[in-house]
């Protein structure tokens, strides 16, 4: 996506993929479609020798996807807006029901005060703005040291601190 | 009746505190506050408030409508009423209980 | 009641700092206000009518005196000296800064206070029952439960941008002092056959523009899994809630759109897996460990009979009066739960003055007394007075304006900030609140009335509950004019029930004679020992509406 950097295990990397629109052709290397695209043209994008990404829209579960789930590299969570939420619900579900082990990238509006949730369901590579800079998401996952709840990332909670401690 | 005279009034970002424009910036009590008749002018006011959110000045800027009364501005709704005076029940608190308010509202 | 440990005060005091960060970023712009609105909600921190208000947890509604005093000194240095107790057993202050929040939060903290989540799209201040602890009929202490649910949806990184508020209730006892069945999730502690205790946890309630009681989603859950299964009904709310509506994307919405059926399974297909990945069981020695902070205090072993008492009944008719209306039974024999009434006649429902939270907390300290607690009626309880105390301490609250003796009478209303103070009113509350206190104000025709809750909204978003008043009054705006919609009927105990609307609404030069009539006629048509809320039940509306139109010049 234009004027965006992509951000992975905390630092910028290079986008290892291309988002195609539901009419673009198909380059050679990996790609990133739409759901609406990967329901349509299913079994030729999975028999491409490709890495293969699926883009989901905030109301569009990952459990559609079936079983083709873990045959992705990576998929793209959107936030149209900050507040719609429920990717970090999706993300969590891919993690944990559906046992996903790839990328899950987000993209769209989120704030930098939502990384460090985003990181705990299992958000791994994030889509912020150009002049967006690492500094600011180091500092965005050290703001809480502890947490109360188990989530995703399997970080040790409070509650379990406490006991070891 | 002829229709209402507007205000543009909004909130200091940094205190809260309910503001009205006059003349490009922003006063704290109703009385001294720019009255436009003409509509035009007063969306050109709202417009020009822009500058004030992107400065950080205000939020919220809002056109809301008054009729001159005797004396005094009154606002056509009671909201508007309550916010240029303080909350009814606590006369001792808000802008009510400055000395630069104009007790005839 | 709980105390911080090093965890809980690292994870505050770093939210201060977090906070401090976002208004560093709102006052250089980084953040535009759009931005900027559900994180400063998200620290409870509003934009009112006239100023910030910044609402102020107080989990399960216990207070110490430090805290207390933390909060007198709050209305001082950064308010007007006082604060208002809220339906959700929280303070507010009205005229914050901005620029002084979280310097006022650095305060806090240093009480084990703050203002986390108090406000925005997330799990809110959980409530529970203002006599646990102490009342005869409880089951087993509601806040034990509530400070486990507290810490696990603190910055909880899954439901924190829920499609709305999410408001979670616990009570302790077959009698519902928390309201639980209007709450989003509400959960009561229960025993089966088998004499083990347990939650029943009841989804969709809520007040609002629509009001609903919740559905039973989990008859039986077990102390160990209550996380998971609270984990499984937020799941299932944040993936399908609507966020295209705001005034139907409460969890009351999904789920009477779905039935209780439907949501119940839903609920258990991630109840069963997240149960079974085992991460968030509660241990027993968790539920031990947490338990031992709500143990009550070591009682006296002291007789029921208290000279003093008895003898200061014989001789003040104003203790006698106070002590008639404002105890409630205590457990532990010699001891007494008293209620402070925040309801003076013709006073600011809820309103307590810095003044009074300085001597309140004196007042705990004086007699030895480790808390005080705040009930959703927006009364001051104190859960373990020895009654032998009892004439001290009320002639002390009487010194401070604090000892109405109207508890649970007509007097003892209960009104939202209303047009006075919120800028999502239409109308006002409060005064309406005062003319009515002072209609009703005579004390022996307050006894002859008894039990009557009033309760009073100025909008539709209803935190007044007005739903659940057993006189509800909804402030509305008719073209401009402030109007009052009378209901009747409303329970927010077990017996849960919403109010039904009388007819058209009443002006403000009305409303107080309508409600005055509505009582008459209760008072004529009882049966017995009935209260207010049976005769209405008994006889239905018609009565009441038809002796509230008495007059009006048009056919209901």
């Amino acid at each position: 996506m234009t004027g965006t950097k992509l951000i992975k295990a905390g630092r910028f990397v290079e986008d290892a993929f291309v988002t195609l629109g539901d009419d673009d052709p198909q380059p050679a290397n990996g790609t990133i479609v739409s759901l609406a695209r990967f329901e349509k043209e299913r079994d030729a994008l999975v028999s491409r020798n490709a890495p293969l990404g699926v883009r989901l829209k905030s109301d569009e579960s990952p459990e559609r996807l079936g079983d083709d789930v873990n045959r992705l590299s990576v998929i793209v969570l959107e936030f149209p807006k900050f507040r719609d939420g429920r990717a970090f619900s999706w993300a969590r579900m891919l993690r944990t029901r559906l046992g996903f082990k790839g990328e899950i990238r987000a993209t769209g509006h989120f704030l930098y005060d939502q990384l460090a949730f985003m990181a705990r369901v299992g958000i791994d590579a994030f889509e912020v703005p150009e002049g967006f800079a690492i500094a600011e998401f180091d500092r965005a996952m050290g703001e809480i040291t502890n947490v109360y709840q188990p989530s995703a990332d399997g970080r040790p909670t409070i509650r379990q601190l406490r006991a070891d401690g | 009746m002829s229709k209402p005279d507007q205000v543009l009034t909004a909130n200091r970002l940094r205190d809260g505190e309910v503001v009205y424009w006059k003349a490009g910036s922003w006063v704290e009590h109703l009385e001294e506050a720019e009255v436009f008749s003409d509509g035009t002018a007063a969306t050109a006011a709202l417009k020009a408030a822009d500058k004030a959110i992107q400065d950080r000045i205000v939020v919220n800027p809002y056109l809301f409508e008054v009729r001159r009364e005797a004396h005094a501005l009154r606002p056509v709704k009671e909201r508007e009423v309550i916010r240029a005076a303080g909350p009814t029940v606590r006369p001792d608190l808000g802008k009510q209980s400055s000395e630069a308010f104009d007790v005839s509202l | 009641m709980y105390r911080y440990d090093e965890f809980d005060a690292r994870f505050v005091a770093e939210r201060v700092e977090q906070f401090r960060y976002q208004v560093e970023r709102r006052l250089s712009g980084e953040l535009t206000e759009d931005e900027f609105k559900p994180l400063r909600l998200l620290n409870g921190l509003y934009l009112q009518l006239h100023a910030y208000m910044l609402r102020i947890a107080v989990p399960y509604g216990t207070l110490s005196p430090k805290q207390l005093r933390m909060l007198a000194h709050i209305a001082r240095k950064y308010d007007k000296g006082y604060g208002h107790f809220t339906t959700r057993q929280n303070i507010q202050f009205n005229w914050i800064k901005l620029v002084d929040v979280p310097d006022t939060l650095a305060d806090l903290a240093t009480v084990e206070m703050h203002a986390i989540q108090t406000s925005g799209n997330c799990i809110r201040n959980v409530t529970a029952d203002h006599f646990a602890g102490a009342a005869r009929d409880e089951i087993e202490d509601p806040r034990i439960l509530a400070e486990i649910v507290r810490q696990w949806s603190s910055l909880h990184p899954e439901f924190t941008y829920l499609p709305r508020k999410f408001k979670i209730a616990v009570s302790g006892s077959e009698h519902d002092r928390a309201a639980v069945k209007f709450h989003d999730v509400g959960i009561e502690i229960i025993r089966n056959d088998k004499g083990e205790t347990g939650y029943r946890v009841y989804a969709g309630g809520g007040m609002g523009r629509t009001p609903y009681i919740g559905h039973v989603v989990g008859d039986f859950v077990e102390k160990r899994d209550i996380l998971a299964f609270l984990e499984a009904v937020m799941r299932v709310y944040n993936q399908s809630g609507r966020r295209d509506n705001i005034y139907k994307a409460r969890i009351k919405i999904l789920v009477n759109a779905l039935g209780a059926e439907e949501m119940r399974r839903q609920v258990m297909r991630e109840f069963d897996e997240i149960k079974a990945a085992g991460t968030l069981a509660v241990p027993s020695a968790e539920l031990d460990n947490i338990a031992r902070y709500f143990a009550p205090p070591a009682f006296e072993a002291l007789g029921d009979n208290a000279p003093e008492y008895d003898a200061a009944r014989a001789s003040s008719a104003a203790f006698r009066a106070w002590s008639d209306t404002n105890l409630t039974p205590h457990r532990a024999p010699g001891y007494a739960i008293a209620t402070i009434s925040l309801k003076p006649i013709g006073g600011v429902p809820g309103d307590a003055t810095h003044e009074q939270l300085d001597a309140l907390a004196d007042l705990l300290d004086e007699f030895g007394m480790g808390e005080l607690r705040v009930s959703h009626e927006q009364n001051l309880v104190l859960p373990h007075v020895r009654k032998k105390d009892l004439p001290a301490i009320f002639a002390k609250l009487e010194a401070l304006g604090l000892a109405t003796p109207n508890a649970g009478l007509v007097t003892d209303i209960i009104a939202c900030p209303g047009l006075d103070y919120c800028d999502l009113a239409n109308a006002r509350s409060i005064p309406i609140a005062q003319r009515i206190s002072e209609r009703f104000q005579d004390l022996a025709r307050q006894h002859d009335i008894g039990e009557l809750k009033i309760k009073i909204s100025g909008c539709i978003n209803a935190c007044g509950h007005h739903h659940a008043g057993h006189i509800g009054v909804l402030g509305v705006d008719k073209k401009g004019v402030e109007y009052y919609q009378l209901q009747l009927g409303g329970s927010g105990a077990e017996d849960a029930s919403i109010g039904e609307i009388l007819g058209p609404a009443f002006g403000e030069h009305e409303i107080v004679d309508a409600v005055e009539r509505v009582v008459d006629v209760y008072l004529e048509q009882r049966s017995g020992s009935e209260r207010f809320l049976d005769t209405v039940r008994r006889l239905g509306i018609e009565p009441f509406k038809e002796r509230a139109y008495a007059g009006w010049a048009f056919h209901i």
